[in-house]
């Protein structure tokens, strides 16, 4: 076992890991923060993807111990401080860019990673940088058009209901 | 003015709150204290025999605490079959029993045959690779038309044969629709696959048991669609647990599609062994794991014959299907290909003879059972591809050749060839509305674009109808169903006037916690938000059978309506006390009831504190308390139906098929929530597309799951679809539930695939390939490429 | 998965250490192919070296001899983002996975893992790229030994990789619609000296050089140059996905298609 010192959403946290542990795992099991989810074992689905040190990553094809002196943020740090929701979260919800849940927190995470380094991103980048989140619910329309909306940009003319 | 809130609205879905967040509760979120976990020992062999099973050292292993085999079970019930079909000469089917854990002989590669339960995961990952089973590895039967065969490696040797049953519909109707083709001027025929698909919600199965030795209650937390069902096989078929003492929690549930609905051996493991060492026990599958043990869907092999005047008007369908039912019976395995499947060959169309023949078959491969659509796919893509085939053959329009067909709006209800009886639709408006939506004059031009480009385009069309919002539980039962099929809600309004409404459906990605709080809200006249369901939780709950078969609004929904009429018709009774009047003459508009013909008036809110608080109350004509509970049970399915094209490039080169362009015009009768019912449709079409392009299920000859992680079962993402233009405008009411809503969860994966194939067809024939009659599912670039090649 | 010792060495001659003094001891790139390989229990080290904290493994930048030089650690999303000198490389590896795996996975651990499928083993084939180790050179032609094996030594580790930007190149990827490797991909790179044709996805063996195309495209560079030209199927990858036959097929189009790109 080895000691992991890390910032979680913005709070110094430390624990006992071994080696093995998953940098998901140990935010899951050992943090309590379930809103990283796990929904496959070849590291395609997206579902755990959490930001560190500003980069999107799999957190399930991380260590643990990888993350060592940190800065993580997970769903539950994508929030304002006073709970109101960010941009994205608010498009997600304002274009039923959901519908599970269980794809949305990777979603979101990818989503925020993408217009960070393209503000104002087309159909095709959007499409393109989605290609490791996995979703079987939505048939990814409203998630595309979400993501869109949340840079700004009027989706108006895609068709909807 | 679109409304922003009751039926007909679309207000955001209020559990999307908790999702965007990272708050959702699903099932290994769940931890309890002193868990423990469960990892299960696999068959590595499609067919073996289990000689013996040594657990002596797994079980010294570091923070082992228990370790099962099958031979713990051989006294408890099996996983039952929930549907009885007879085959042609009356025998009944073949039920061979399926264990909570192998016994005796594994039959699928991934068939658990021991489970071990320790402190930790890993410790019981690595006492199940401790455990030492000699399984005698048989020749695997794989293919059905060899399982069939005389001689063939049998599945279940008890029962002498791979065959289930041979399942004919409508019996009667065969001697005609035999002579009927016989004497027909033009025939087509047309032999296909309806691939098997793994549903692959994104959460993967789980389960968690918890048992108080104090009280003796039970516990089971699990990714399910339909907790009472479970409850009920668990405790009637398999356990024998009695109901009262087993709650089951299906929280937050991450999609289903049908792979959800049924009772699975880790269900019942967990619940034995948190007995046994009188602590929680918590099971996760991993992806690979269900990719080989959940159930899977589709897998026929049918040949269809189309039978037609030489105007194209249809005279009759006869369909002969292999359906494979995998190595075990699943709870719904039977109906799918049958019920569901046969009961839909007529189509939206007046054909006058339909004969329908189903021979299910075991094979060693996982299970088969609904999935999205169940048999109703199936049956779309049989008719709907031969009906192309024929319009090509006679040289008639695909949309033409339907449109002559269909049963027209003044005939209903109409009674089916194959027996079920439509109440109401308007096929024709549908493919008018569809035809305003695909800008079908430009097409041409958009053709010899994508001819510049080196790239082929073709243009795919057809219908559906589909019968959902199962199932009323007469006639079911009639057909052999051994449950019924109503649901149920319980509406209770506080004191204070908030109100929850218990409801026997469970959301898993739908938006109930949003939709059903539009219908009452909107019946009583009062604010949406102080409205809320109570889902998932047996003991919260009344008897529902869950949420499948698009039947959550139709069905239960319709309970929701009657016991709101239970609460209205008290909430008069009780006005009609507190406004001194007859109740003959007390009505109820927008949240007020008002003595008619004056302005006497108390509001429900009113009404609601009167009734827990029944001073001088008529307690000989009233109870106090304002709470109802209603059962429903349709009186028959109900049947959205719908229009859809596909427009395709091919690229000829390498075969690559890519969406250009999908539209989607359907019935779903009235509409509760527009942008959820969109959502709905959208996420059928990816399925759909997913079938028709990607989705490639391949067990090898010995039975082992080649395609078994992401890594070669191709997934639909983003960068594989487009936006889809969606319209249900066309809206023929259903006209025997009290809402009028047809259902419309599944319609997306139903209607779509023959768009998709017929669109690539179209593309091969305008791109001098007409040799290319037909590509089987999935139209993988390889296989696109090698048509055109052959 | 089992249990193992996690070290992350902040320097190569440390990194060399860890992995010598044990027979168990087996490295870390970004993990994206390691880390699910352990999750089936596949494989059973005792102790994994990371090699991503490693500071002089990490960047790009040009040699003297104007060669582009990617650190063995360095993560695919930095060498799309800085590989400007070598667009063709830029681009290939901002379309290995996702932008999630891109952020985590490195060109060593690629190379070292050589995966018929993969793509920078393309990209080093064909542009005659230098691998250096913490103990040697070796050039790519020398490097590639056959389905997930390489010329590297036990406990060898890239430190390095060194490429010749050429005048032209593109790779041109088709995708396995699975698991986005490339079902087959081309990797056609111009030097003055002649033209490079690396293909990956389709041989049994791995990436290899189509020397035909390349002695074709040297005297011609057109996509006609090959249009006489075939491969066989024969010791081709055949799946689910496609027989040889289709892939020996697509690595022609690709090859051709390449080659119109790169002009």
């Amino acid at each position: 076992m080895t000691q992991v010192a890390m910032t979680v959403n913005g709070k110094p946290v430390t624990g006992e890991v071994e080696g093995r542990t998953l940098l998901s795992d140990y935010l899951r099991e050992d943090l309590r923060l379930t809103g990283t989810h796990i929904g496959c074992d070849t590291s395609q689905c997206g579902a755990c993807v959490v930001h560190v040190d500003g980069k999107a990553v799999k957190a399930c094809t991380m260590f643990a111990a990888e993350a060592e002196g940190a800065q993580v943020t997970t769903i539950e740090g994508m929030g304002h401080p006073d709970g109101s929701l960010t941009a994205i979260q608010q498009a997600f919800q304002d274009h039923h860019g959901l519908q599970c849940g269980f794809c949305t927190p990777g979603m979101v995470m990818t989503a925020a990673a993408l217009l960070e380094e393209t503000p104002k991103p087309t159909e095709a980048e959007i499409r393109d940088y989605l290609e490791g989140n996995i979703c079987r619910c939505t048939g990814y329309h409203n998630i595309v058009k979400a993501i869109m909306a949340a840079s700004g940009q009027d989706v108006s003319a895609i068709a909807a209901e | 003015m679109p409304k922003d809130h009751g039926i007909g609205a679309s207000p955001l879905r209020r559990e999307d709150v908790r999702f965007l967040t990272g708050r959702g509760k699903y099932t290994d979120d769940i931890a309890l204290q002193g868990q423990t976990h469960a990892v299960f020992a696999r068959s590595q062999v499609a067919n073996g025999v289990i000689t013996s099973i040594d657990t002596s050292e797994a079980e010294k292993m570091p923070g082992v605490l228990a370790v099962f085999t099958g031979e713990d079970f051989v006294d408890v019930g099996g996983n039952p079959a929930g549907w009885q079909i007879n085959s042609r000469d009356g025998e009944p089917m073949k039920e061979p029993k399926r264990p909570v854990l192998a016994h005796g002989k594994v039959r699928h590669v991934g068939d658990a045959y021991a489970a071990v339960i320790a402190e930790t995961e890993e410790q019981a990952r690595d006492a199940a690779e401790a455990i030492v089973a000699e399984i005698d590895e048989q020749p695997a039967v794989v293919d059905m038309g060899a399982a069939l065969k005389e001689g063939a490696p049998l599945v279940h040797d008890e029962i002498g044969t791979n065959q289930c049953f041979d399942w004919g519909w409508i019996e009667d109707n065969r001697a005609a629709t035999d002579a009927a083709i016989k004497e027909a001027p033009h025939v087509t025929t047309l032999e296909l696959v309806n691939n098997r698909l793994v549903p692959n919600a994104m959460e993967p199965r789980a389960s968690t048991a918890d048992y108080d030795p104090g009280t003796g209650d039970y516990t089971l937390y699990t990714t399910s669609q339909n907790p009472h069902l479970t409850r009920l096989l668990i405790s009637a078929f398999v356990l024998g647990i009695p109901e009262n003492k087993l709650k089951v929690v299906a929280p937050d549930v991450g999609g289903g599609f049908g792979s959800k609905i049924y009772h699975y051996g880790e269900e019942a493991l967990v619940l034995a062994a948190a007995r046994k060492i009188g602590r929680p026990v918590r099971w996760t599958a991993s992806r690979s794991e269900s990719f080989l043990t959940d159930a899977h869907g589709r897998d026929h092999v049918t040949r269809i014959e189309l039978a037609c005047e030489k105007d194209g008007t249809f005279i009759a369908f006869r369909t002969e299907t292999m359906a494979n039912v995998g190595a075990y019976l699943s709870n719904f395995s039977t109906a799918t290909p049958t019920f569901l499947h046969g009961t839909l060959m007529a189509g939206n169309y007046a054909v006058p003879n339909v004969y329908v023949n189903v021979r299910t078959v075991f094979t060693n491969t996982a299970p088969v059972d609904a999935y999205r659509g169940a048999g109703r796919p199936e049956a779309t893509y049989s008719l709907e591809r031969v009906i192309d085939m024929a319009a090509r053959e006679l040289g008639i329009d695909p949309l033409e050749i339907r449109r002559k067909n269909f049963v027209q709006p003044d005939q209903f209800p109409f009674t089916s060839a194959a027996g079920l009886e439509y109440d109401t639709g308007d096929y024709g408006a549908l493919v008018d509305k569809l035809e305003e939506m695909i800008d079908r004059k430009g097409f041409e031009a958009r053709r010899k674009e994508s001819e510049k480009n080196g790239k082929l385009r073709g243009l795919g069309v057809n219908t559906y109808i589909e019968a959902c919002g199962i199932a009323p539980s007469n006639l079911v039962g009639v057909l052999g169903a051994r449950v019924g099929l109503y649901d149920a809600a319980t509406v209770r309004v506080n004191a204070t006037g908030n109100i929850a409404v218990m409801v026997g459906a469970h959301s898993h990605g739908q938006g109930h916690e949003t939709a059903f709080p539009q219908v009452v809200a909107d019946m009583l006249g009062i604010d949406e938000d102080s409205v809320e369901i109570v889902h998932g939780d047996t003991s919260k709950i009344p008897f529902g059978m869950g949420t499948y078969g698009s039947r959550s609004l139709a069905v239960c929904g319709s309970a929701v309506v009657r016991a709101t009429e239970k609460i209205i018709n008290k909430g008069k009774k009780i006005a009609a006390h507190m406004l001194e009047a007859s109740e003959a003459d007390i009505e109820f508009t927008d949240g007020q009831f008002s003595v008619a013909g004056t302005d006497k008036s108390v509001g429900f809110g009113d009404v609601a504190l009167k009734a827990y608080i029944p001073h001088d109350f008529p307690l000989e004509e009233v109870e106090p308390g304002l709470e109802e509970t209603a059962f429903y049970d349709p009186a028959n399915f109900t049947y959205p139906a719908g229009a859809y094209a596909c427009e395709v490039e091919v690229d000829p080169e390498t075969g690559k098929v890519t969406i250009d362009r999908f539209a989607a015009a359907d019935d779903f009768g009235n509409v509760i929530n527009p942008m959820i019912v969109s959502g709905q449709v959208h996420g059928g079409l990816a399925q759909g597309i997913g079938q028709a392009l990607l989705e490639n299920t391949t067990y090898d000859a010995d039975g082992q799951l080649i395609s078994a992680s992401y890594m070669d079962y191709a997934m639909p993402r983003a960068d594989d679809l487009p936006f889809y233009s969606v319209d249900h405008s066309c809206q023929t009411p259903c006209t025997h539930n009290p809402l009028g809503v047809k259902g419309c969860g599944e319609a997306g994966a139903i209607g779509s695939p023959p768009s998709v194939v017929n669109a690539v067809i179209d593309a091969l024939h305008a791109g001098g390939h007409a040799h290319v009659t037909h590509i089987d599912m999935p139209l993988t670039p390889a296989r696109v490429w090698s048509a055109i090649n052959s | 998965m089992y249990a193992f010792d996690l070290e992350r060495p902040s320097r190569i001659a440390d990194a060399v250490k860890l992995l010598s003094d044990s027979e168990e001891s087996q490295p870390l790139g970004g993990g994206q192919t390691l880390i699910p390989t352990l999750k089936q229990r596949l494989a059973m080290p005792e102790r994994l070296v990371s090699l991503t904290a490693i500071p002089e493994m990490q960047g790009v930048c040009t040699s003297d001899a104007g060669a582009l030089c990617i650190g063995g650690a360095t993560t695919h999303a930095t060498v799309a983002a800085k590989a400007g000198h070598y667009p063709a490389l830029a681009a290939l590896a901002g379309n290995i996975g996702d932008p999630a795996v891109r952020n985590r996975g490195t060109i060593g651990g690629s190379l070292a893992n050589n995966d018929p499928s993969a793509c920078y083993p393309a990209a080093a084939l064909g542009s005659g790229a230098v691998i250096v180790t913490n103990a040697r050179e070796i050039a790519a032609d020398d490097y590639f030994e056959g389905m997930f094996t390489t010329a590297l030594e036990e406990g060898e580790i890239i430190t390095e990789v060194r490429f010749p930007v050429p005048e032209k190149a593109h790779y041109e990827k088709f995708d396995q619609p699975a698991s986005r490797f490339a079902l087959t991909a081309v990797f056609v790179a111009k030097y003055a000296d002649g033209v490079r044709v690396a293909v990956t996805g389709a041989s049994e063996e791995g990436v290899f050089r189509w020397s035909e195309a390349e002695k074709a495209l040297s005297a011609d560079f057109s996509p006609e140059a090959i249009s006489g030209l075939s491969l066989s199927g024969d010791g081709m990858i055949s799946d689910l996905h496609g027989s040889g036959a289709y892939r020996a097929h697509l690595a022609k189009v690709l090859t051709g298609r390449a080659v119109t790109a790169a002009r």
